[in-house]
């Protein structure tokens, strides 16, 4: 008989789902969305859904795994039906394993880059003058400019390091949970803080790196970041109805100029955004839930496979906590004081409003560390800290399905290694050839890596608060338990989180999908919709189809195991023999 | 920057790292501490038995 896997120590899976938690959104992702939507509303929103959404999924998700993990289920499908006790539950938990696995797909190619980028900052190949140099380098790097160009060897293109990246995480993950993933973590997750506490001392003593532009400097950049109100120029539209924002004012000699000129101009205007203003739009309350979200890895079926791993009597409460803020440290504390100051010192408000997390990653930041002193030091530092928080969440997306696997087929590590690795090379293949414009990438992470998480953390959080019961879900949270679930968070988990996530999922349809905006502004259907029905004159995108295929096939590939497994069916006959 | 920036980033560093010193705190000086020692190279799968 097998033997069981367990996790060495407690502080080894506090580091490991940590580790599966941060990764490039800490860095890249964050910051940016706290200098769109306003430091002080973002952060406030930010809180309040750490605490009506984070931390309760987190809870849940930790106790359903460990009570699943009694039952002798590693993976999605085999805890929530033990869970509920019904052979729906399996189907649902499929979910739990599409999710980790469609998301690698495509993540270990980010990953790539980000070795790629650090290696590459180390010989000393990244000198760009302009945000075209850099994102010259970026498309040619990654293959953007054409389908299959992303598949070349050298050093200035991404396949050698996508194969040096794969054979990495399935290396790790055959050596198993305690000497492959915990192993690793215990050393990345510590490397990976020293280093983003070196590159952020580095950054915050810039001051202003050019002379002539004094007004773009650190403290400059942090108030871009963090200024509770936004004092924006805003132009009248054509037809005069409306004001439509220019840009961000920062400094107050920029403030000042800009007054000039507009009390100049009868169609500008300066004004300043409090934040109870910000805060009545209803996109920030989205951008902000969803930050949490998604940094916080719920929804992922991640953590409900780590956490069924652990004993009986182990802690789960402070473990989670732990591993929940060890997240956010990285994010609040490194992340949001590196990235968006650095590139507002170097290039100003106009290189960084608005840009998307790839944009600011591998576009504007290497032209900002190619042109400080130290760059090719610190670029390569701040890359290799992207790669590692890279494949600590790697190889937490490979664990649910290698779990899966073998308990569904009853296979061995050898055989569940070679499959996983088959079907993944097949996967992340189709997304590195359709690497024009990202599309491939691009339509699975929205559909799976961002969609199909608001469905599984909901599922997850009603069978937590109405199926299991809130009572009995909080007896067996608190078993082993370190500290208490404060009470509150009986009457937030059973009616706040599911209605908070319920409204964020019809938000999400209809702004992000259907694109109808309650808060005024023209309504568009979105461009992911489109992709793959067709419109506005063009017909549907066949990258996008494909890709949408590729997740039909998996799924359907996922739930016929499922539903042909006999351990799952033992597992029903014996809890209901008639 | 603001004052208001500069109290909104330092309660919001603060905040977080305060809870992430104590959360480690809380774990590391646990009466259930256990004895945590660092694998070396040794493959641990459930194919095979462990090593003693």
């Amino acid at each position: 008989m097998a033997l069981k896997e367990s996790w060495n120590s407690r502080l080894g899976v506090i580091l490991a789902v940590s580790g599966s938690a941060v990764g490039l959104g800490n860095f890249l992702r964050f910051p940016g969305q706290v200098a769109q939507f306003g430091g002080g509303a973002f952060m406030l929103a930010y809180f309040i859904s750490f605490i009506l959404i984070g931390l309760p999924i987190c809870w849940a998700e930790w106790t359903m795994g460990r009570s699943g993990g009694q039952n002798g289920f590693n993976s999605s499908p085999g805890i929530l039906q033990a869970i509920i006790k019904h052979p729906a539950g399996k189907y649902i938990g499929v979910i739990g394993v599409l999710v980790p696995l469609v998301i690698y797909l495509y993540y270990v190619y980010i990953e790539a880059w980000c070795l790629g980028y650090s290696l590459n900052f180390i010989r000393g190949a990244m000198e760009f003058g302009s945000i075209e140099e850099s994102t010259g380098f970026w498309a040619t790097f990654i293959g953007a400019a054409k389908d299959g160009s992303a598949i070349g060897f050298g050093i200035t293109q991404v396949g050698g390091f996508l194969i040096f990246c794969f054979a990495l995480n399935f290396y790790l993950i055959y050596r198993g949970l305690s000497k492959g993933i915990e192993f690793f973590c215990t050393y990345a997750m510590p490397a990976l803080i020293v280093l983003a506490i070196v590159i952020l001392v580095r950054v915050l003593t810039l001051g202003a790196p050019d002379l002539s532009k004094p007004d773009q400097n650190i403290v400059n950049g942090l108030g871009y970041l963090w200024n509770p109100s936004k004092v924006v120029m805003q132009e009248r539209s054509e037809d005069g109805g409306s004001w439509n924002t220019v840009t961000e004012i920062v400094s107050r000699e920029n403030i000042e100029i800009h007054e000039t000129q507009a009390a100049a101009n009868e169609n500008l205007r300066v004004i300043e955004i409090g934040i109870f203003e910000q805060l009545r739009r209803p996109n920030l309350w989205l951008a902000a839930a969803g930050q949490i979200f998604f940094s916080l890895s719920v929804g992922f079926g991640v953590i409900i496979t780590y956490a069924s791993y652990l004993k009986k009597e182990d802690d789960i409460v402070l473990s989670g906590l732990s591993a929940t803020s060890a997240n956010e440290f990285c994010e609040v504390s490194l992340g949001g004081l590196i990235t968006i100051p650095a590139a507002y010192a170097f290039i100003g408000i106009a290189g960084v409003a608005g840009m998307g997390t790839f944009d600011l990653g591998f576009k504007v930041l290497p032209m900002v560390f190619s042109n400080m002193p130290f760059g090719n030091l610190f670029g390569f530092l701040f890359f290799f800290l992207l790669f590692l928080a890279a494949v600590t969440s790697s190889l937490s997306m490979l664990q649910p399905v290698i779990a899966f696997l073998e308990e569904s087929l009853g296979i061995n590590r050898k055989a569940s290694v070679t499959m996983l690795g088959l079907i993944t090379a097949l996967g992340s293949m189709f997304v590195v050839y359709f690497s024009a414009d990202v599309k491939a990438l691009d339509t699975l992470d929205f559909w799976i890596g961002t969609f199909m998480l608001y469905i599984l953390a909901t599922i997850q959080i009603i069978i937590f608060g109405w199926v299991i019961g809130i009572e009995k879900g909080f007896n067996e949270a608190h078993q082993g338990a370190s500290i208490k679930i404060p009470s509150v968070y009986r009457f937030l988990m059973k009616y706040v989180t599911p209605t908070f996530l319920l409204v964020i999922i019809a938000f999400f349809v209809m702004e992000n999908m259907l694109g109808w905006t309650p808060w005024g502004g023209e309504s568009q259907v979105s461009g992911y919709v489109t992709d793959l029905i067709g419109g506005e004159g063009k017909p549907a995108n066949p990258v996008a189809l494909l890709s949408v295929g590729l997740i039909a096939v998996i799924f359907i590939f996922l739930t016929i195991i499922t539903a042909i497994s006999p351990r799952f069916k033992e597992f029903m006959k014996q809890e209901d023999p008639q | 920057m603001t004052a208001g920036g500069w109290i909104v980033m330092i309660v919001s560093v603060g905040t977080v790292t305060s809870l992430f010193t104590w959360c480690i705190y809380k774990v590391m000086t646990e009466e259930k501490v256990e004895d945590h020692h660092i694998h070396g190279l040794d493959i641990d799968t459930p194919d095979q038995p462990p090593r003693r």
